[in-house]
């Protein structure tokens, strides 16, 4: 038999059918469904008279739109609060296999709670109404966000109509330096290769430098495929893997887990497989990342400097350089480590897990947020997140520094609820997009690891947290 | 789903790449839960002056003269010229529902981000990919042209100018015959469910812990 990627491996064991075009139908083990992308796909349902082909396959949550303080004032904003109880009556109409309402104790960021819940298990195929899906790609399993009519079709029939993508394999040779995370990783990898460098593809990540991340920094590598074009990420599946999901409350339960490990174990690409592209990045060349500009591949190191558009000779590239710097109000080259920041947020499905607050925390200890700083949000990823953060004293910790330590959910990644940017504030981010207007019309957005993001808001401006 | 056959439609050029879907439909228009009414926000913190909010009156918004939307010569325009990784970043269906909605059926560039590709589909919208030459020649054209349409046919698979220039574009089988017939695509698989309550079966014997 022929060598096989970890991908093809995925995409073969979950094909019901194939047309003569290549177009398959995809079985889905996992639907995971939020408020925002699933109301006109469960209306549909509605309209057609179908039933959820399988309930036992929905995990939901609601996160977008919730707010991170106040809780029992409820959802203010009375189109959001529609939007979550929307959720709660198609939940309780369809059914699923879990549900966390807003302020549950499981209550997150759809891709915390998954992989939190064991809901996200290696060698499923899961799928969501929202791009960063790709997150679950981590765990070894085919993952990837869909639109809301594909939401609709799994719900009805439990497959997507797809097409296979190509292979690419980014390996990140070699240790990582001190400091360096997975985000540091994501951000240089998208740097490399630009935000379509992955269109088309499915991406594994491997080398020595993603076998050591820890399962949260492989989260936030996977997640971030998305921005680098891809709509899946992957990582092959180690002891790392199953040492993370055992125990989790929707694990394979005792009598089934010897043969589950048995079959994870098998889940990565076989020695000779075939890649249509490969791209080696050297671990020891990573720098703590910042981004710049208005798109996640308009991105340097602590080191660099706001790129000159005078430098650059294609036109379309020059005009988007010219249009960020705008949008951004920064001049050419200015050394990163000299642009003072507004504004601090340290959460979002990218880095809102307990490692990505403890490095956060490591730097906030002790120090206090600059005073030119004027808000320094930290929003756990999840209901989970916060208890256990809340266990080792984390919590504390950001409120002696003068960080504000929140309710979770996705807040100023994306700005829904109230957790928003005015216009022309200057944000540190552990987010995953810098686009315009992401975090609020007019806001500008930096992204960086939650080390990173902690240090900017003690320093007051971006600073190398190798030499703090 | 709006059957597509063809075209003759004035072309508006957005002359910027990696365009995403924050820019097409923002976030606070994403909050209805309804498939419908998202075109007056169609690139909203661009079109007008104003911060817009979901129950504003659209008309009563101060316009930005210098949006290429806002032009008078491309009123009415029903195929938007972009550039590379059009449709970029979140998985909003918002996106496609919004040029819908405001009037678009054809999107030509040199690239689409995937989700939001496969996305168009499922709305009656064509996403055409060319290359970078053949979309530069288009744009030049437009830009020197008022009243610039193109000719686009779905089963000849091609895009003709006003002079006569014909190029082809690809598309799958499958795609093109949802498109053509305005099928609903939850239908058609559901005419193969044995197939997957097999498929199902066969999975659930061998790995049971999927299944609650």
């Amino acid at each position: 038999m022929t060598a096989q990627t970890l991908y093809d491996k995925l995409w073969n064991s979950h094909v019901v059918r194939q047309e003569a075009d290549g177009t398959v139908l995809l079985y889905i083990d996992r639907h995971l469904v939020h408020e925002v992308t699933s109301p006109q796909a469960f209306e549909g349902l509605k309209l057609a008279g179908r039933p959820l082909w399988r309930v036992d396959s929905v995990v939901s949550t609601a996160d977008h739109n919730t707010p991170t303080d106040h809780w029992d004032e409820g959802i203010k904003d009375p189109i959001s609060r529609q939007q979550v109880e929307t959720l709660d009556a198609n939940i309780k109409a369809f059914g699923a296999l879990a549900y966390f309402p807003f302020k549950d104790k499981g209550q997150g960021i759809v891709h915390v709670m998954g992989p939190e819940q064991g809901a996200t298990l290696p060698g499923m195929t899961v799928v969501c109404g929202d791009s960063h899906t790709s997150t679950h790609g981590a765990f070894g399993a085919l993952a990837h966000g869909i639109g809301t009519s594909e939401v609709e079709h799994v719900m009805a029939t439990q497959t997507l109509v797809a097409k296979k993508s190509k292979n690419m394999l980014v390996r990140v040779d070699g240790k990582l330096p001190a400091g360096i995370t997975g985000k540091d990783v994501a951000l240089a990898i998208i740097g490399k290769i630009g935000t379509a460098g992955g269109t088309g593809y499915a991406i594994e990540f491997g080398g020595e430098a993603i076998r050591e991340l820890s399962m949260e920094g492989r989260m936030s590598l996977c997640n971030m495929a998305i921005e680098a074009g891809a709509r899946s990420g992957l990582v092959a599946v180690d002891q790392k893997t199953i040492d993370y999901v055992k125990g989790r409350p929707f694990a394979p339960k005792a009598e089934q887990w010897d043969a589950a490990v048995a079959y994870w174990n098998t889940l990565h690409s076989d020695e000779g497989a075939h890649f249509d592209a490969v791209v080696v990045l050297d671990a020891a060349e990573i720098r703590p990342q910042v981004t710049w500009g208005t798109s996640p591949e308009m991105v340097t190191d602590i080191n660099g400097r706001v790129p000159d558009p005078a430098q650059e000779s294609d036109p379309v590239k020059k005009g988007s350089i010219e249009r960020a710097l705008a949008y951004m109000g920064l001049q050419a080259n200015t050394p990163i480590s000299e642009i003072p920041v507004d504004v601090v947020f340290i959460g979002s499905c990218t880095n809102s897990r307990i490692e990505d607050l403890r490095e956060a925390a490591a730097v906030a200890k002790g120090r206090s947020k600059a005073t030119n700083v004027k808000q320094v949000l930290v929003v756990p990823g999840s209901g989970l997140v916060k208890a256990q953060a809340e266990a080792e004293g984390l919590d504390k910790v950001f409120v002696a520094a003068g960080f504000e330590w929140r309710e979770p959910g996705c807040s100023m990644c994306l700005a829904m609820n109230a957790d928003r940017l005015q216009p022309g504030e200057r944000c540190a981010s552990t987010s995953n997009r810098n686009f315009e207007g992401r975090q609020g019309q007019g806001g500008r957005t930096h992204l960086v690891s939650p080390a990173m993001a902690a240090a900017a808001a003690v320093a007051g401006h971006f600073v190398d947290i190798r030499t703090l | 789903m709006k059957a597509f056959t063809t075209l003759n439609g004035l072309v508006c050029p957005l002359d910027r790449a990696n365009v995403d879907t924050d820019a097409i439909i923002p976030k606070q228009f994403l909050k209805s839960i309804k498939r419908s009414g998202f075109g007056p926000n169609l690139f909203d913190e661009w079109r007008y002056l104003d911060h817009g909010e979901p129950g504003m009156d659209n008309s009563q918004r101060p316009l930005n003269p210098d949006f290429v939307l806002n032009f008078p010569r491309y009123a009415g325009a029903q195929v938007l010229l972009a550039r590379e990784n059009f449709g970029c970043g979140s998985s909003r269906e918002h996106a496609p529902w919004a040029l819908e909605d405001q009037g678009f059926r054809v999107i030509i560039a040199p690239s689409f981000a995937d989700i939001f590709f496969n996305n168009c589909f499922k709305n009656g919208l064509l996403p055409i990919v060319q290359p970078a030459e053949v979309v530069d020649q288009l744009f030049r054209e437009c830009e020197a042209a008022e009243g610039y349409q193109l000719n686009v046919d779905l089963a000849a698979q091609t895009i003709t100018t006003p002079s006569g220039q014909s190029f082809a574009f690809d598309i799958t089988e499958h795609r093109k015959h949802c498109l053509l017939g305005g099928l609903d695509e939850i239908g058609l698989t559901l005419q193969h469910a044995d197939e997957i309550k097999a498929f199902e079966a066969k999975r659930r014997a061998e790995q049971p812990w999927l299944f609650a």
